[in-house]
């Protein structure tokens, strides 16, 4: 029976596997370090916020493995000799493997700043940088203050986290308005002001230079690069952005850039071995796409089609329309298609932007100025239906028929208060093609 | 996890003091429950009830008012009344208590015996009573009182916690509507109308309301002219009639989380207790055969209980006892032969051995009784079986379990395991309704908001997950896993009939190539 190796319980491998289990009766073996069984990564916040327990981020009960005969081992994986197919375990074992599949995800970034490792120091990605912030800042009383280094997803909600806990937070923020790496600027203003309203001490255009310990190895403070400011803290929480988690690769005959480098079937340079998730670079990009996307629901969905290959099927990786969401704060935020922020914006992409006067809901739609063909739409405060916005993508709908359909793709709850007439004044008022 | 937990995030000063506030209140209660005899019963009544009253706004307006409008769930699982804690234990010791002592031992409420006046906690009432009706208290009145209460005050914190969603607004404005008018105050102008008529509050449907067609209750209605003979009738019509049509419109929510006495306190007092139902596989199932047990055991208990005081002569009423048994077997094999034969692929392997099971023993029985010589259909005294109904369902699980129970097993553990009106609605929905929770394409991210927060023990996620629309017979359409969803994915909605079930395997926004492929199979 064939033995399919998947290191990695994230979603990527975990669907992998589910779907190889709905295919095939191959031998499924699942390789973990972090955690014994898979769990939502994207949930951890939610813990420490006392929403959630860590049994409820598990969205499968103890019992669906073994059912479903896939095997669970927890263990590191040190290096992978990909000639004897076997890979090597960091307390000495081994295990063979026909096909295998690498779905290690990412590690947080770090920049090379004096004073990163220190006590106090964290990511927030892996359940060990939850146990490890429980552990500095369990109350305001044991943290004074966190400063938070990195305006992106991962920033906002440890930000949030550590807000319901009434600990101070200082936001340092590199762009001159929050993430508009991604958004484009009137989204990035409206957050930034929602952001404040939670009383964060937002700082935007600002760097951090070192991080200062005191006598013990742990965080005293931060230095700010631009004034020097020093800042006193407990905890500093780094969340500029996650690079491949591929370092115990680096010995093997696996081609690697920033991630396991993979063609579009999801195959590496080697025969029988993959890559999938956050860890897989793609050696060119898939449309807007970037070559490495970590997201959610892309792991899924390279995990729907490997299943696939593996079972005989072979199948190149091709996703559908872009899609996203996130949440900042309280403020929802949801995306389809392409809305490309101000700076490498395509010359031919105009936007329509209109925002509500309570300054939480907002939405922006870009269109090709000259077909007027609709190319996307961020949408906050308000729910959008995506299978609506994924049709009118593919029947390549214009912008106009878009506007005044909108009502078709709200999503809100029942009773809420709908917008759409609001919206369509907007749009007639600034492009006057009423 | 091992984690150090925080036992419960700070409360401010104001909260403080509206807590002790209310403490007095119910430290007065507890005084007139050991029989302290206060001067002026209507001053302490109302300060009782004022203090806790304001106590609960007072707290929800510092706690949420406070704060910019969200989702407000830090520190549930922190909190030891919310968690499990000793708190929740002690609060669950004590209720279960009040119930105990409600249902089987009113007389150390303070209820009067033969005639006699009425001491203690009961005689505390007695002043809002006679303001109400012109009679003293009794438990049950009490026990009114102080649901109407939690209702009302604990449904303003809802109201508050949930004051960007108005969806969550409307449902509980609907449930203390209900509760205060239809529940508490009609009933009262009822007997002030005409004190002959049986109690009878009109939102509450056979078979959760299991006594309407007792011998007393049917006799006091129809020795009450057109008005009583009205009501019966509007009891008959309620179940047969108006129930379906509304549930196929919008599902059983219009009854579960809308206008239920049962529902409306678990939605408000209960609410922070939401969390704590079992969202196992082992859970699910257990609840798919207990509540369908007690469906049939109110079932057969209403009919043997009718058919008992109905007479065999045609003469004196058209509805003798066996053409009652022929209209109730009717009806039972119709709702059967129709789902065996239009919905038979939508159950479950062992909902259909259930139904046929059961429908079996039924046909069985009746066929005996009419071929045997015995008096009871079922062959047990009926009067036993509905006092056993009385005690086992009707009080110790629907209160002392269902209510008693609430911080420990969560807020609806009567009305998912036991609820026989919830089992009807609950069959109808699942099979004739328009309505669903849909799924918002790919945007789930597994995060288990929408699993923890459900009441009803339903695993959302499950669902979520694979893009799937969540129709599921225990669903009472209470939003609020729409609500916590960070990623906008899940909408309660009714619409179309066709495509409300669909189950998939890829999901939205991989390749279309590979959804044809996989999910047209």
């Amino acid at each position: 029976m064939e033995h399919i190796v998947i290191i990695g319980n994230g979603i990527s491998g975990v669907t992998l596997a589910r779907h190889i289990r709905k295919l095939s009766d191959k031998k499924i073996t699942i390789i973990s370090a972090e955690t014994e069984y898979f769990f939502s990564r994207t949930a951890l916040m939610y813990i420490y916020m006392g929403h959630m327990k860590f049994e409820h981020t598990q969205p499968y009960e103890n019992w669906f493995w073994k059912k479903n005969r896939i095997e669970l081992l927890k263990a590191y994986v040190k290096n992978i000799d990909t000639d004897a197919k076997q890979l090597h375990f960091e307390d000495g074992g081994n295990l063979n493997y026909d096909k295998l599949v690498i779905a290690t995800g990412s590690k947080p970034n770090k920049f090379g700043w004096p004073g990163q490792d220190l006590e106090g120091v964290m990511g927030m990605y892996h359940k060990q940088d939850l146990e490890k912030l429980e552990t500095y800042a369990p109350n305001k009383e044991v943290c004074n203050r966190a400063v938070i280094v990195g305006g992106g997803l991962i920033g906002i909600e440890l930000a949030e986290m550590l807000n319901s806990r009434s600990i101070p937070v200082t936001f340092l923020v590199r762009e001159n308005s929050f993430w508009n790496g991604v958004l484009p600027e009137g989204e990035s203003q409206m957050i930034n002001n929602h952001i404040k309203n939670h009383h964060i001490d937002l700082r935007l255009s600002t760097n951090l230079k070192e991080i200062k310990s005191d006598d013990n190895g742990r965080v005293k403070s931060v230095i700010i690069e631009e004034t020097g400011e020093e800042i006193p803290c407990n905890v500093v929480g780094l969340t500029a952005g996650v690079t491949p988690n591929i370092d115990f690769i680096k010995s093997s005959k696996i081609e690697l850039g920033r991630g396991v480098k993979v063609n579009r079937f999801l195959e590496t340079n080697i025969p029988d071995v993959y890559a999938i998730g956050d860890c897989a670079e793609q050696h060119e990009a898939i449309g807007n796409r970037r070559p490495i996307e970590a997201v959610w629901y892309t792991g899924r969905m390279m995990g729907e089609t490997l299943a696939q290959t593996i079972c005989g099927n072979r199948l190149a990786y091709k996703p559908g329309h872009w899609f996203n969401s996130a949440k900042f704060l309280d403020i929802e935020y949801q995306t389809y298609g392409w809305v490309f922020r101000r700076k490498g914006r395509p010359d031919y992409e105009q936007h329509f932007h209109w925002k509500h006067e309570d300054d939480t809901k907002c939405i922006t739609v870009a269109y090709h100025k000259n077909t007027n063909e609709f190319l996307g739409i961020n949408t906050f405060g308000i729910r959008m239906r995506h299978e609506t916005f994924d049709t009118w993508l593919t029947e390549k709908r214009t912008i106009d028929y878009v506007i005044n359909h909108l009502s078709e793709a709200n999503f809100d709850p029942e009773f809420y208060k709908h917008f759409e007439a609001e919206i369509v004044t907007a749009y007639n008022n600034q492009l006057q093609t009423a | 996890m091992s984690l150090a937990k925080p036992d419960a995030l700070g409360i401010s000063t104001t909260q403080k003091i509206a807590l002790a506030g209310g403490v007095i209140g119910l430290l007065i209660l507890a005084l007139a429950l050991f029989n302290t005899n206060f001067p002026n019963k209507a001053i302490f009544l109302t300060l009782a009830l004022g203090l806790i009253i304001t106590g609960i706004i007072v707290y929800s307006r510092d706690a949420y008012l406070s704060k910019l409008e969200g989702i407000k769930n830090d520190g549930a699982w922190f909190k030891s009344i919310s968690s499990r804690g000793v708190w929740g234990w002690i609060v669950g010791v004590i209720l279960t208590t009040f119930y105990i002592v409600l249902y089987f031992f009113p007389k150390y409420l303070g209820l009067g015996t033969d005639g006699s006046e009425n001491t203690g906690l009961i005689s505390l009432f007695d002043p809002l009573s006679k303001l109400l009706s012109g009679r003293p208290a009794s438990q049950w009145f009490v026990y009114g009182t102080l649901y109407t209460v939690a209702i009302l005050a604990f449904g303003y914190k809802f109201i508050l916690k949930y004051r960007h969603n108005r969806y969550q607004q409307i449902r509980t404005i609907s449930v203390m509507f209900f509760q205060l008018g239809f529940a508490f105050l009609i009933p009262e102008f009822m007997y002030v109308m005409n004190n002959d008529l049986p109690y009878y509050d009109l939102k509450s449907i056979w078979p959760l309301n299991y006594y309407i067609f007792d011998e007393w209750s049917v006799k006091g209605f129809l020795s009450n002219g057109n008005i009583g003979l009205a009501l019966l009738l509007f009891g008959i019509i309620s179940i047969f009639v108006i129930t379906p049509i509304l549930t196929y419109k919008y599902g059983k929510r219009w009854y579960c989380s809308w206008v239920c006495g049962c529902g409306g306190l678990a939605e408000t007092a209960g609410d922070p207790f939401r969390h704590l139902s079992s969202k196992k596989m082992s859970a699910w199932k257990f609840e798919r055969w207990l509540i369908h047990l007690v469906l049939v055991f109110s079932v057969v208990m209403t009919t043997a209980m009718v058919y008992t005081y109905l007479g065999y002569d045609s003469n004196d009423f058209w509805l003798t006892r066996g053409v009652f048994i022929a209209l109730v077997i009717g009806f039972l094999s119709l709702v059967f032969t129709v789902v065996m034969l239009f919905k038979r692929h939508e159950l479950g392997k062992d909902a259909k051995y259930g139904a046929i099971g059961l429908f079996a023993v039924i046909l069985i029985l009746v066929t005996m009784h009419f071929t045997g010589t015995t008096d009871h259909v079922f062959y047990v005294k009926a009067g036993a079986l509905r006092s056993a109904y009385g005690i086992y369902i009707g009080s110790i699980f629907s209160g002392v379990i269902g209510t008693g129970f609430y911080p420990i097993l969560g807020s609806r553990s009567w009305c998912r395991f036991g609820c026989p009106m919830a089992a009807i609605l609950g069959f109808q929905q699942r099979l004739f309704s328009k309505f669903r929770i849909t799924t918002n394409g790919g945007q789930c991210i597994s995060c288990g908001n929408c699993s923890n927060s459900c009441e009803m023990g339903i695993d959302v996620r499950h669902y979520a997950q694979k893009g799937e629309n969540i129709v599921r017979s225990s669903c009472v359409g209470c939003g609020i896993c729409s609500a916590v969803c960070p990623r906008g994915v899940l909408k309660l909605e009714n619409d179309s009939m066709t495509g409300r079930i669909n189950p998939t395997d890829i999901l939205l926004g991989n390749d279309v190539d590979l959804m044809d492929l996989v999910n047209q199979k």
